[in-house]
């Protein structure tokens, strides 16, 4: 059995951040977890997917979008269970309507909902600050520096979400979700077997009309007055050091201003305040924190989050306190921070004299070929992509065509040589830019989208594209798994793990069909001239047509058959 | 024990998790406090990926230009791309045996002439430690375990506090058994490589 459920209280596992919530969770007593894969969040769901058959009356599943999986966290937890979902920042997004009113329903059994930014857009297309989803949504937000303190505040959150009665945002970054670090664990809550909750009917609560909306809406404002008292009180906000110079700090950044510090010799002179219970921002620890304060240095990645906290706490209080972060440049907004960036910083708000030390005389090395993230050798992306192209080419319709993508591994189609991935926004927007496409131009549309970003937000765009008589040529590239994320089922999926065995399989080309879809072909992108033969007609007419075309993930494939 | 900075770089599917997992449960194991942080996601298909890992009580899990104590290539193009974040005094190991980027396998860029640039390394740096990794671990029985040569590069080094028995255990209990005794021998070798000199 895997070491994360055998640990004993007290013993010291070395965990990813995300393992680490995991291993909170199930001490905090998870009964029903939802998710939909995304980097950097992803090894949550994939960890509680493999331990559910180990750990009777846990419930898991891989959902179809990160709404659903919103969905049914919600009503587990409405039904007095605890429960949890995971996402990546752009996952919160797909969710926000959920969220947005989920707030204002609240839940009974404590709900956590993992939020992993993702600053530097390591693995995704925008670097959003996700905070701004808790103060949104007016619910408590709780943001771990490391894997010890993600594994306890996972633990706590359900408390806190049933003291409350709101679902409670654990926000990471890449750095935190992606840090590994020993963790001392604590006490395993006991899965002995099913435990079913019960949905109490109270539509006055639970189905928010107008009349009702309002009246929660009141409730949700009481409770945030509430939870503003519990962050004053949080031992997850910590101060270290003492001092008239100040450093509000939350995050990862935490562990680089704690070693600026010991590094620079200022314990003695500094006070730091590092934030873990940020939303709502803790406003009579922050007066306290500032009322003898000089000066002080706001350090978070992304957006000017906690600064603007302080501003107003400062302004509130009518505290004369200079405030240096974002908007005095001392640090930036964009990217992931390096500790040597916050040291810098550090010195430079407090007037100490530091450089970086001389760096070695490197005039000598040569140009080093790039080495961007490609398609895997005999990736059958890159086939479908051949075949595609050759059609197109032989028809002279290669120059003006256009080729909207999607979010997967077939995103890397935009390098050389394949160089057939030209608009991109979000998961499901190949389906939906076509569109837009199709009626704004006269150019030659041919899209992309994978198995699994279909069924996430592509099917009800096709519908749109069928009902609005939409011309041009969907690619659906079934390569039977969630690839880029580490091979996360799919509803269409032939090629199965051992316990998925069971499932329907719902077939992509019936769905299509289904949806209104007259012109559907299947092809087996490794067999060429039987391919382009079948899709030729396709890719010349002017109507709405969709291609599957199936082949496995060669690592998958690989990984199932072993 | 004294605070050290390790950066170890590579191509993804180097291995480069499993080398920095068995040095963090080496550690673990010692009692010294270790953090890291690594690379999952998009940059592990044939992208650079990088480990830091840093020992002694350092909360950072991440590492600064000017701060890598020790450097660990497993790949030549990637040892250099990584210099700028080296001190002059940082301490390099690396394999030498390369892998092509895909870009340069499509003709759309030159892979560089390496000899002249890994001379240029051991002049500028006072401990540089060169080797044929990936041959090493094809002779240990297989080229996967290059990331074990490397490993035990690092561990030969006699820098770190960790026995070279507890390494040892830490590749028993990380790596599957079929693959463990090319693993063990593959560190040996490259023990071997930073001990005797």
């Amino acid at each position: 059995m895997h070491p994360i459920i055998t640990a004993k209280p007290r013993d010291k596992l070395l965990l990813l951040g995300n393992e680490a919530i995991v291993r909170g969770a199930l001490e905090g007593g998870l009964r029903v977890a939802a998710a939909y894969p995304g980097t950097p969040s992803s090894e949550i769901g994939n960890l509680l997917f493999q331990l559910q058959r180990h750990l009777p009356g846990l419930y898991f599943e891989f959902s179809t979008n990160e709404k659903v999986a919103m969905e049914v966290a919600a009503a587990a937890a409405a039904s007095g269970l605890r429960s949890l979902t995971c996402m990546k920042h752009v996952g919160l997004n797909v969710a926000a309507d959920a969220l947005m009113t989920l707030a204002y329903i609240g839940v009974k059994g404590g709900m956590v909902i993992v939020t992993a930014d993702d600053p530097f857009c390591h693995s995704s297309q925008n670097e959003q600050d996700n905070r701004y989803y808790a103060r949104l949504s007016g619910l408590p937000m709780l943001e771990p520096s490391s894997p010890q303190e993600a594994c306890e505040m996972t633990k706590y959150a359900f408390e806190l979400s049933e003291k409350l009665e709101l679902p409670v945002l654990l926000r990471t970054t890449t750095r935190v979700s992606h840090a590994r670090a020993v963790v001392e664990v604590g006490e395993m809550a006991h899965y002995e077997g099913s435990v079913k909750g019960k949905f109490e009917k109270d539509p006055r609560r639970w189905v928010p009309v107008p009349a009702v909306a309002r009246v929660r809406h009141q409730i949700l404002l009481e409770k945030m007055r509430e939870a503003m008292i519990l962050a004053d009180g949080s031992h997850w906000n910590r101060l270290y050091g003492k001092g008239p110079r100040g450093i509000l700090v939350s995050g990862v950044a935490v562990n680089y201003v704690l070693d600026a510090v010991e590094e620079l010799n200022l314990s003695e002179q500094l006070e730091v305040l590092a934030l873990g219970f940020t939303h709502p921002h803790p406003a009579g620890l922050l007066t306290d924190f500032l009322k003898d304060k000089e000066i002080v240095l706001v350090v978070e990645e992304l957006e000017p989050y906690l600064e603007e906290a302080l501003r107003v706490v400062a302004q509130e209080r009518n505290l004369q306190v200079s405030i240096l972060g974002k908007s005095t440049g001392h640090l930036p907004r964009l990217f992931e921070f390096t500790p040597g960036q916050v040291k810098e910083a550090v010195a430079r708000a407090f007037g100490l004299d530091y450089s970086r030390p001389d760096p070695p005389d490197l005039s000598w090395v040569p140009e080093l070929p790039p080495r961007p993230p490609t398609l895997c050798p005999g990736c059958p992306h890159r086939e479908t992509y051949r075949v595609i192209k050759e059609v197109l080419e032989e028809l002279g319709e290669l120059p003006r065509s256009i080729f909207p993508t999607d979010i997967g591994c077939y995103t890397l189609g935009l390098l050389p040589p394949i160089q057939m991935a030209d608009y991109l926004i979000c998961m499901g927007s190949s389906v939906g830019s076509a569109a837009g496409f199709s009626v704004a131009t006269d150019q030659r549309i041919v899209s992309f989208i994978g198995d699994s970003t279909f069924f996430h937000a592509g099917l009800s765009s096709l519908a749109n594209a069928v009902y609005n008589r939409h011309r041009f040529t969907l690619v659906i590239m079934d390569n039977e798994t969630t690839a880029m994320t580490g091979h996360q089922p799919v509803p269409s999926q032939e090629l199965r793990p051992p316990e998925l065995e069971d499932r329907p399989r719902i077939d992509l080309e019936e769905v299509v069909k289904a949806l209104g879809v007259s012109q559907v072909v299947s092809i087996n992108p490794y067999k060429k001239e039987e391919a382009k033969a079948v899709i030729r007609p396709l890719l010349e007419g002017e109507k709405l047509a969709v291609i599957v075309s199936k082949a496995p993930c060669i690592l998958y494939r690989a990984r199932v058959k072993r | 024990m004294e605070r050290k900075r390790i950066l170890a770089v590579g191509v993804g599917g180097q291995g480069i998790l499993l080398f920095s997992r068995v040095l963090g449960e080496t550690a673990l194991a010692s009692g010294t406090a270790v953090a890291m942080s690594e690379v999952h996601g998009m940059a592990q298909r044939g992208g650079v990926v990088e480990t830091n890992i840093v020992l002694g009580g350092i909360r950072s899990p991440l590492i600064s230009e000017g701060e890598v104590d020790i450097l660990v290539g497993l790949e030549p193009v990637e040892t250099l791309r990584a210099l700028p974040r080296a001190r002059q005094d940082t301490i390099i190991i690396s394999s030498t045996d390369p892998v092509i980027p895909q870009i340069v396998k499509d003709g759309l860029a030159p892979y560089p002439d390496l000899e002249e640039p890994l001379q240029r390394l051991k002049e500028t740096f006072p401990r540089v430690y060169l080797f044929a990794g990936e041959q090493m671990a094809r002779e240990a029985g297989t080229g996967k375990a290059l990331n074990m040569v490397v490993l035990g590069a690092l561990a030969g080094l006699g820098i770190l506090p960790f026995s070279r028995d507890s390494f040892l255990e830490a590749i028993r209990k990380l790596v599957k058994p079929k693959f463990l005794e090319a693993n063990l021998k593959a560190f040996e070798a490259g023990f071997a490589v930073t001990a005797s000199s």
